[in-house]
């Protein structure tokens, strides 16, 4: 099982793909998934505790994960 | 860029209250945003526009390339003029952003704010702008003239 992952800007340029497929077991912790990102090529761009989105709204690492989300790990937001 | 879709300039009235948010990847019609918030019950109109500018941080910079995770930047606009809105009665808002590639001098962000009074008008411009920088998924990559292009982030 693998869950779709969209990835922008800074992150979608350090790990090469604007949306990357994180292997793991739904439903889970958003916290398990970012851990997941580490290990991939790309992955030590990330801050110790990114912004991640769930289905467009902010969401904490303790947020449980299930099937059809839409998960999207957001770099810092520079707009204006 | 494919995700930067055009997106409907629906000006939705809610209980009289003009509340209108748009990402667009085409030129700003800040005439056209401005007018969407006047009323005749409207005696003052703040505009905030947001400009590329030709430095940062001591470089030169030529142009900047914005991007944004659309619909969750369009919904959390439409939040933070929600929440502003319900907080000063007869607020007229409209806030429209440009992804794209953009030159120096084009108009990134736009915000007309229209009130009775020119108080709340003035506040609600910052308040929006303020609230955009910190919460909408929007990224900008500036291009500097010596050819070097960087993700700009404000946490750094």
């Amino acid at each position: 099982m693998s869950l779709p992952v969209l990835l922008f800007a800074s992150y979608a340029d350090a790990f090469g793909t604007r949306r990357v497929d994180v292997p793991v077991r739904l439903p889970c912790a958003v916290r398990e998934v970012i851990a997941m990102l580490r290990g991939l090529p790309g992955g030590s761009v990330l801050p110790p505790d990114p912004l991640v989105a769930v289905n467009h709204e902010f969401v904490r690492g303790e947020v449980t994960i299930v099937a059809g989300d839409e998960v999207a790990l957001i770099p810092p937001v520079a707009g204006g | 860029m494919a995700d930067a879709a055009i997106s409907a300039g629906i000006a939705p009235t809610v209980g009289g209250v003009v509340r209108h948010v748009a990402i667009v990847d085409r030129p700003i019609d800040v005439a056209r945003l401005s007018s969407l918030v006047e009323d005749d019950g409207v005696g003052a109109i703040s505009l905030f526009l947001g400009t590329v500018r030709n430095f940062h941080d001591g470089r030169d910079v030529a142009g900047i390339d914005y991007e944004a995770y659309q619909p969750m930047a369009e919904r959390e606009l439409r939040s933070i003029v929600r929440e502003i809105g319900d907080a000063t009665p007869g607020l007229r808002l409209a806030v429209e952003h440009r992804v794209g590639t953009l030159v120096v001098g084009d108009v990134s962000v736009a915000i007309a704010a229209g009130h009775a009074r020119r108080a709340p008008a003035l506040a609600a411009t910052q308040l929006v702008i303020e609230a955009l920088k910190q919460r909408v998924p929007i990224w900008k990559r500036e291009h500097y003239l010596d050819g070097e292009r960087r993700w700009v982030d404000p946490t750094a």
